[in-house]
């Protein structure tokens, strides 16, 4: 802090801080504090500090009429989850969860190594634009986007008449969520994958032909474990924003598709009980946990 | 230094988070007698909509009160912007019937004098002490508008529609049904199962004991598999009863209205085990900063006038019987389209919302709170 306000005054007091910059050229590591220190307050306050309160928060409960907080130690919240209909709400969100992960898996990898290997570097600046672009546009639009295109009078159904296939019937169900987060999510997994593909150098797969590899054994031997960091990068980004959305499931999901995110906005939105909210978002910390515990052991940052 | 202020952070935080004041009910039975000169500022928490420019523009001109109004998005934000922050920054609030007792439980919103009303005497005399925002004889604002909640109908798929909420617990139906996603939808079951089933004992919607929640429960987890959607926004019900494939729901007047204007033959019907509803109130803040603005207030938007053009703009009923004729020369028909030239004893079959609290309202105390209806919704839904 105080190099930096030195320096701002500094033709008047450049004696204090010439001592200043002597001082401190003895002591770089002092330097280094000085310059960490602001970001990483701001990072304990604004990350670690709302944590930290929300847990304090998931201890305490409210009075269900006037909606005030009752300072009392208890676990009736972290109790409650335990309760129906909580359990069944957890298992469908992890379960949807996993299945776009996955999904995303299955399209970006195919998608990242068509455009690093084969795309020409026009079409691949092409492709990358038109993959990030729907980020540009607003969440809701492409949310709503997809209600069109699911309705039963919709555009599928349509197209699907038009090739002489039978109506699908898919609209407001959990089908229809995991098709608008694998849509949605989609850039999140494709990004880092395309940029560990990238760093695989031409020459590995060389050496991999050149020691008698076929194609698919390369792929499965050099090219796929080169790009379990991306992967794994990836399907942090789409299991987590799975956890925590809310929307998508009020606009896409029908009867049935509530989610955790879902549990939290109703208990902050409607019921005005933050404690529980509170309680219940912990739920997605611990998922979190267990889920980054597994990819570590399964080497996914060893490469990091 | 930089651990010193870390623990002084979290310190701070938990000091806060401790200290906030869990502040007492303030109940004064001392209303004003007159309205004075006025404070030349009026601050209000309304629904969208409930503040536009053609009727409030002449009240400022008229009083000299500048106006300014926040949006809510929900009963639960109308209630915590009237509580957070010690509520003395807005002097009213537009609440619902199911936030307005809250209100008035909480402390955050003062008797008012409805004899400095001059309006109010021509109201629907269902509407002067609704007991949503009337509590022991003393009111807590004046009632503003209201609506039905009413069952929508295909007439195309219903070529004889439906006289009984039955129609959307009916198999037959399954997959074209609609309802709207919020709590409050647990009284439309205990209307029906009021009339259905008499051996619950089910007086009142909104005062149900924990067997009958569990019995409106457990009707609503068998309509679940019947139900297309829950909708958030009355604009999804349109959306789906355009092309979304349903025909038949719970629905608002607003909804049935839009809908026939985009040619879609839809009616709304009142079913014969009658219907719930929703009834708007200006409440007074009880940290109000100008109280002789916010009675002119509530002596202007009482009137005929702004109580019909509010009527037309929002699609909803006003409370003043006199906004019938001004409805009628405004949009011809409109009086007859918002039911506001009905009998009183319609009025009074509308179960209004009011919040569900475990006071049963006979002396018992052992009835289901706003809570558990929450929690009851989230089972419904799944």
């Amino acid at each position: 802090m105080a190099v930096e306000s030195t320096r701002v005054e500094a033709p008047a007091a450049a004696g204090a801080f010439r001592a200043v910059s002597r001082f401190t050229w003895r002591r770089p590591a002092l330097v280094t504090v000085g310059q960490v220190s602001a970001p990483v307050a701001a990072f304990l306050l604004v990350y670690v500090a709302a944590l930290v309160a929300l847990l304090i928060q998931s201890l305490w409960t409210t009075d269900s009429f006037t909606g005030k907080l009752i300072h009392t130690w208890n676990l009736d919240n972290f109790r409650t989850i335990a309760e129906d209909p909580y359990p069944t709400i957890i298992w469908r969100t992890i379960l949807i969860a996993s299945a776009v992960t996955v999904t995303c898996m299955l399209l970006a990898f195919p998608y990242a190594y068509f455009l690093v290997r084969i795309a020409s570097r026009r079409l691949r600046i092409a492709l990358l634009v038109a993959t990030v672009l729907p980020l540009w546009v607003s969440y809701l639009v492409r949310v709503y986007s997809w209600r069109l295109i699911l309705n039963p009078e919709g555009a599928l159904n349509w197209w699907l008449n038009g090739l002489g296939l039978p109506d699908q019937n898919i609209a407001y169900t959990n089908w229809a969520m995991w098709l608008v987060f694998t849509y949605i999510w989609f850039p999140f997994m494709v990004l880092p994958v395309y940029a560990a593909l990238e760093r695989v150098p031409y020459s590995y797969l060389e050496a991999s032909a050149d020691l008698g590899a076929k194609g698919r054994t390369t792929l499965r031997r050099v090219i796929l474990p080169l790009a379990v960091p991306g992967l794994a990068a990836g399907s942090i980004f789409t299991f987590s924003l799975t956890l925590g959305d809310y929307i998508a499931p009020s606009l896409v999901g029908g009867p049935g598709s509530s989610l955790i995110g879902t549990v939290v906005f109703e208990n902050l939105g409607l019921a005005n009980n933050a404690p529980f909210a509170a309680a219940f978002a912990t739920i997605p910390l611990a998922i979190m946990a267990v889920y980054l515990a597994l990819m570590k052991r399964l080497g996914a940052f060893e490469s990091l | 230094m930089k651990r010193l202020r870390l623990v002084h952070v979290l310190a701070a935080v938990g000091v806060v988070a401790l200290a906030v004041p869990a502040a007492g009910v303030t109940k004064s039975d001392a209303v004003p007698t007159s309205v004075g000169k006025g404070e030349g500022k009026l601050t209000l928490v309304a629904w969208e909509g409930y503040a536009e420019k053609q009727w409030v523009a002449p009240f400022e001109k008229a009083t000299g009160c500048d106006v300014t109004a926040k949006y809510a998005g929900s009963s639960n934000d109308m209630f915590n912007l009237m509580t957070s922050g010690g509520g003395g920054q807005y002097d009213m609030v537009s609440a619902s019937g199911d936030a307005s007792l809250r209100l008035i439980y909480a402390g955050a919103v003062q008797p008012v004098n409805v004899r400095l009303i001059p309006a109010y005497k021509d109201f629907f005399k269902a509407f002067q002490s609704p007991p949503n925002n009337t509590v022991g004889g003393q009111h807590y604002g004046v009632s503003l508008q209201f609506g039905p909640n009413v069952l929508m109908v295909n007439t195309k798929a219903f070529k004889k529609p439906p006289t009984t909420w039955g129609a959307l617990y009916d198999p037959r139906n399954k997959g074209k049904i609609t309802i709207p996603d919020n709590p409050i939808q647990i009284a439309d079951a205990a209307l029906y199962l009021s009339k259905t089933k008499p051996s619950l004992g089910i007086k009142d919607p909104y005062e149900l004991t924990k067997p009958q929640l569990d019995a409106a429960v457990q009707l609503l987890q068998k309509q679940r598999p019947l139900v297309k959607k829950y909708w958030a926004l009355a604009s999804d019900q349109i959306d789906l009863f355009k092309n979304g494939g349903s025909t038949i729901g719970a629905s608002w007047p607003y909804q049935v209205n839009t809908l026939r204007a985009a040619k879609v033959p839809v009616v709304g019907v009142i079913p014969k085990e009658g219907v719930t509803g929703w009834l708007d109130t200006w409440m007074l803040s009880s940290k109000a900063k100008h109280p002789n603005c916010a009675y002119k207030w509530m002596q202007y938007i009482s009137t005929p006038k702004p109580q019909a053009q509010q009527a037309i703009y929002f699609g909803e009923t006003p409370v003043n019987k006199k906004a019938c004729k001004i409805m009628d020369s405004i949009s011809k028909g409109a009086c007859a389209q918002y039911s506001a030239n009905k009998t009183e004893s319609y009025y009074r079959s509308i179960k209004f919302w009011k919040t569900p609290i475990t006071d049963c309202g006979n002396g018992q105390s052992n009835c289901m709170d706003l809570r558990a209806w929450t929690d009851a919704w989230t089972k419904v839904k799944g």
